[in-house]
C-alpha cells in the first residue's frame, strides 16, 4: 500500500503525457489546478473544463460517456474533487461504462485554498475504493514511468469505469487559465462533437 | 392552464394515470437519458424509463450527480431528465450552478413532500424551501397541482429546456400523490 506516501510526479509533466495520448479523447476536468494543467498543455475544443460545481467532473464525464458511447471520455481532476464526490465512485460502477477513465491527480492536498491536507494524505486510499466499488481497474501510480505504462494501458479496450491515482508532488504551479465563459466552452465542445448552436 | 388537448389517448384518466403520460411525454420530447433518487411517487415513471431499452438511467446516490450527469449528457446531444423528490432539490443547490452558468439544458420532475397530508415532520422544512432554492440558484420553477398539469407543464417544461437553453423544475405537488401508507 502506498496510502500515506506523499507524491514526487511532475503534474504538468504527467498530464501533459496523458493529452499526448488522448487519442481522440474527450477531456473533462476538475476545478482548480487540474483544470490548469490540462490547459497548459494546450486549449482544445474538446476539453471541458470545470471552473466550479466542485464534485461534478466524473460524474460530467460519465453522461458525456453514456451520450457518446463510441468515444472515450478521460476525466481529469484532483484529489479533493473526488473526494467531495465519493458516492459517485458507487453510481459510476454501477452505470458501468467502459468508455470512461477517472485520473485523480493526488497531491494529498487542498491546494487552491492554502494547502491544507487532505482524506488522501490521511489514510484514505482512493484508489483502493474504486476497486471495492468495482471499478474495472483502479490503481495509484507514483512515477512518470509509471504515467507512461498508464498511457498504453489507457489504449486498450476496458470492459468497465477505470481510476488511476496519480501521487503528484504538492506544488502550486503558475495558474495557466482557460477561458471562464461556460457557454463558449459547452458550445465548442459540442460543435467538436457535430451538435449546432441551432 | 389552458384547455389545449394534449397528445394522449383518449381513454386516458390524467388524475390517475399521469405517470404513464409522463412517460409518453417525456419520449415525445426525445429525452433518453435519466438520472434519479427513488421516490414513491415517481416508482411508475422510474419503471418505465428503467425498463425502456432506448433509455440509459443512473440511480444516483444523492441527488447533484444527477446534474452533473445530465450536463454531460447534453455535452454529448443527449436530452437527459432527473427524477428526485423535494428533499432533494436542497442537495443539488451548488451543482446547479453548472447547468445555470453553462446555459445547459436541465429539466428535473421534483415530487413534493412535506406540505399536504405530510405525516413525517422532518419533510416539513426542506418541502417549504424547495421552491425559493430552485428561484434563488436560478432554475426557472413551475408547480402542478392536477395530473393535466404535470403532463402539460412538463410537456411545454421539456421545450423551454431542450429548445430554449432553460434549466427549468416541475414541482408535483403532494395532493397529487396522496397520503404516503407505512
Amino acid at each position: 500500500m502506498v496510502t500515506d506516501m506523499a507524491g514526487t510526479i511532475d503534474r504538468r509533466a504527467a498530464v501533459a503525457r496523458l493529452l499526448e495520448a488522448r487519442n481522440g479523447a474527450l477531456v473533462v476536468t476538475g476545478l482548480g489546478s487540474p483544470t490548469y494543467d490540462v490547459h497548459a498543455h494546450g486549449d482544445s475544443d474538446d476539453n471541458y473544463y470545470l471552473w466550479g460545481a466542485m464534485g461534478g467532473a466524473a460524474l460530467t464525464g460519465l453522461g458525456l460517456a453514456q451520450a457518446q458511447p463510441d468515444r472515450r471520455v478521460m476525466v481529469i481532476t484532483g484529489d479533493g474533487e473526488m473526494l467531495m464526490a465519493f458516492g459517485a465512485l458507487a453510481t459510476i460502477s454501477v452505470a458501468g461504462p467502459s468508455n470512461l477513465d477517472i485520473i485523480v491527480l493526488d497531491n494529498q492536498h487542498y491546494g487552491e485554498t492554502g494547502m491544507q491536507e487532505s482524506h488522501t494524505g490521511r489514510g484514505i486510499d482512493l484508489a483502493a475504493v474504486a476497486g471495492a466499488a468495482g471499478f474495472d481497474d483502479a490503481r495509484t501510480i507514483t512515477t512518470l514511468d509509471g504515467v507512461d505504462t498508464l498511457c498504453m494501458d489507457l489504449s486498450k479496450p476496458a470492459n468497465g469505469p477505470r481510476l488511476y491515482l496519480l501521487k503528484i508532488e504538492a506544488r502550486n504551479l503558475p495558474r495557466s487559465l482557460p477561458p471562464r465563459d461556460a457557454t463558449f466552452i459547452k458550445t465548442r465542445m459540442r460543435a467538436h462533437l457535430g451538435f449546432q448552436p441551432c | 392552464m389552458g384547455n389545449a388537448p394534449l397528445n394522449q389517448p383518449a381513454a386516458r384518466d390524467l388524475s390517475l394515470e399521469w405517470p404513464a403520460a409522463l412517460y409518453d411525454t417525456l419520449k415525445a420530447a426525445d429525452v433518453r437519458h435519466m438520472s434519479y433518487v427513488p421516490d414513491a411517487g415517481h416508482t411508475t415513471l422510474i419503471n418505465l424509463l428503467d425498463d425502456d431499452p432506448d433509455v440509459t438511467t443512473n440511480v444516483l446516490t444523492t441527488e447533484e450527480e444527477g446534474i452533473a450527469i445530465a450536463t454531460g449528457a447534453w455535452l454529448g446531444g443527449m436530452r437527459s431528465v432527473v427524477l428526485m423528490q423535494s428533499s432533494g432539490v436542497g442537495n443539488c443547490i451548488n451543482m446547479l450552478s453548472l447547468p445555470v452558468q453553462s446555459r445547459t439544458p436541465l429539466l428535473m420532475l421534483v415530487t413534493m413532500r412535506g406540505e399536504w397530508n405530510e405525516f413525517n415532520p422532518w419533510q416539513v422544512p426542506m418541502g417549504r424551501a424547495t421552491q425559493t432554492c430552485l428561484e434563488a440558484i436560478g432554475v426557472t420553477v413551475l408547480r402542478a397541482e392536477t395530473g393535466r398539469d404535470v403532463v402539460e407543464m412538463t410537456e411545454q417544461a421539456a421545450t423551454m429546456a431542450y429548445d430554449a437553453d432553460g434549466q427549468i423544475a416541475v414541482l408535483i405537488a403532494q395532493r397529487l400523490l396522496g397520503k404516503k401508507k407505512w
